[in-house]
């Protein structure tokens, strides 16, 4: 799942500014387990914008907000409506407004700021667990990411920042990942792993566009 | 002497730690090093500590070198990825610097410029791998270099840390990695520096135990709450803060304030004497008490 929160309403404002005829953009997956573009957030945020003199001229719940022919396909729908405003409000993440983005031409705007790939721990509270690095290593690890949830990205063990509480000392409220890592492995009578010197990674870094097609991947 | 046939021969090696400054102005630290390149093996140039922006470790080590000291380039991965990685070990052998340490680095969030992009495209263990490599002539692709360098690479322990057996292991990758020096976080428990020492005995790597001078009871206690695998034993703090009390008396009879200054002495010298034993040698770091490092060693018997 891919954690959003929302910007300041007066930032979203900024971005509207000029633009008076907004149409609303949710999605019925990430954004709307987040509680930041489902019908509920839809509803609040067209009051909001009435009373900022916004006319709303409609909104959908994009089914989900990153498939792009199905968001084609429900804007179309809404023809009228996204005709008759002057720009998109989409309530979803990065990926989401870019899709809504190409989906359209009016102009688009995002309402929410995009965070990490995450699940769900309880209501309203998310872990990042997983940064899609392209070369999973779980199987070493004990099924704890540590490219992902220690701090530094370690490979080959913990750094010196392990506080006597089992914390991370970039944040104190995290588990060291590396500690949580051992303790499993131990557990599970599998420590020997972790004395295998792991590799440097082969990166994937921005700007490089990667797209997977059912022939594979292309870079 | 270099430090690689300092580690290998019979003396009792000293090594010492300058920081560059936050600008440009380098006479403090060449001072520094010109006072105690005489007395150690060799003098470590942090890189970037704690993350707080800084001139660079590598102009400073081949800067010290005009004041005659023996640099200990110290490298972090916060800030540099591979390509950078490499060219500066590079660099720092054609600029005359033979010794890396190879550390993690602090994490940018707690520096001074806490929206740094972390680096880290490389671990510390994968560093001393790489340098490795380049001492043997090839890069990390497995690419032939036109001249390669023999750099002597060190790394750093924490014998207070918990659990020992997961910082053991690291130990080993390091030293299978290619260190061929350890150098240990601040040693304050002699009993648990021993029991640490005991467990990578096979890796048969010289050791030099670290050495942080306690300036205050404060500073004992700030240490206690923040740096990770680091304890100051509640005896070492009374004696600090009893001192303390002392400075203030003597301040406000118009007296000379110097008895912190002899009581930290005393405690590193103390500790020195108590790990001889233990270790091939000492690492102090004198946090901006350079000028105290002679008197530390004269405390110590060395």
């Amino acid at each position: 799942m891919i954690i959003s929160r929302p910007k300041p309403f007066e930032e979203i404002l900024e971005m509207l500014e000029g633009q008076d005829k907004v149409f609303l953009v949710g999605c019925s997956d990430c954004a709307t387990v987040c509680q930041v573009g489902g019908e509920e957030q839809l509803t609040e945020m067209a009051g909001k914008l009435s009373e900022q003199g916004k006319t709303v001229t409609g909104s959908v719940v994009a089914e989900p907000g990153c498939h792009l022919l199905q968001l084609k396909r429900q804007l179309r729908e809404h023809k009228g409506e996204v005709e008759a405003a002057e720009a998109l409000l989409v309530m979803s993440c990065g990926n989401g407004a870019q899709t809504a983005a190409d989906a359209t031409d009016k102009p688009v705007h995002v309402a929410n700021d995009t965070l990490f790939i995450g699940r769900v721990e309880r209501f309203g509270q998310f872990r990042e667990m997983c940064s899609a690095c392209a070369e999973c290593i779980l199987e070493l690890t004990g099924y704890i990411c540590p490219v992902t949830r220690c701090a530094k990205g370690l490979l080959n063990g913990p750094c010196g920042g392990t506080t006597a509480e089992g914390k991370c000392e970039v944040n104190p409220e995290t588990d060291c990942a590396w500690l949580l890592i051992y303790e499993r492995l131990k557990g599970q009578g599998k420590l020997e792993g972790l004395k295998q010197y792991r590799p440097p990674k082969e990166n994937h870094p921005h700007p490089e566009e990667r797209v997977l097609s059912k022939e594979g991947e292309k870079e | 002497m270099s430090l690689r046939p300092a580690l290998a021969s019979d003396t009792f090696v000293v090594t010492a730690e300058v920081g560059p400054p936050k600008g440009t102005d380098l006479q403090h630290v060449l001072e520094e090093a010109k006072l105690l390149a005489p007395l150690v093996q060799g003098i470590n140039v942090t890189d970037i500590q704690a993350a707080a922006m800084r001139l660079g470790s590598l102009a400073t080590c081949h800067l010290i070198k005009d004041v005659g000291a023996e640099p200990v380039l110290q490298m972090v991965c916060r800030d540099r990825n591979r390509l950078a990685l490499q060219s500066d070990l590079l660099s720092a052998w054609v600029l005359g610097v033979e010794n890396v340490l190879c550390l993690t680095g602090d994490h940018p969030k707690l520096g001074d410029h806490v929206g740094a992009k972390p680096v880290y495209d490389l671990d510390s263990v994968q560093l001393l791998s790489v340098a490795k490599g380049l001492n043997e002539g090839h890069d990390l692709m497995g690419s032939e270099l036109e001249g390669k360098p023999d750099l002597c690479l060190g790394a750093v322990v924490t014998p207070g840390a918990n659990p020992v057996e997961m910082q053991v292991m690291k130990t080993e990758k390091k030293v299978a990695a290619g260190a061929e020096f350890l150098q240990t976080q601040a040693v304050y428990d002699v009993g648990q520096f021993a029991e640490f020492t005991s467990q990578i005995g096979h890796l048969k790597v010289p050791v030099l135990a670290g050495i942080v001078l306690l300036k205050s009871a404060g500073m004992a206690r700030y240490m206690n709450a923040n740096v990770a695998g680091v304890t100051v034993p509640d005896d070492l703090i009374a004696e600090m803060a009893e001192a303390g009390e002392k400075d203030k008396a003597a301040k406000a009879e118009g007296k000379k304030a110097d008895f912190k200054v002899k009581t930290s002495v005393e405690i590193a010298g103390r500790l020195i004497r108590d790990l001889k034993s233990l270790c091939r040698g000492v690492h102090i770091m004198p946090l901006g008490w350079g000028h105290h490092v002679p008197a530390v060693l004269k405390a110590a018997g060395l």
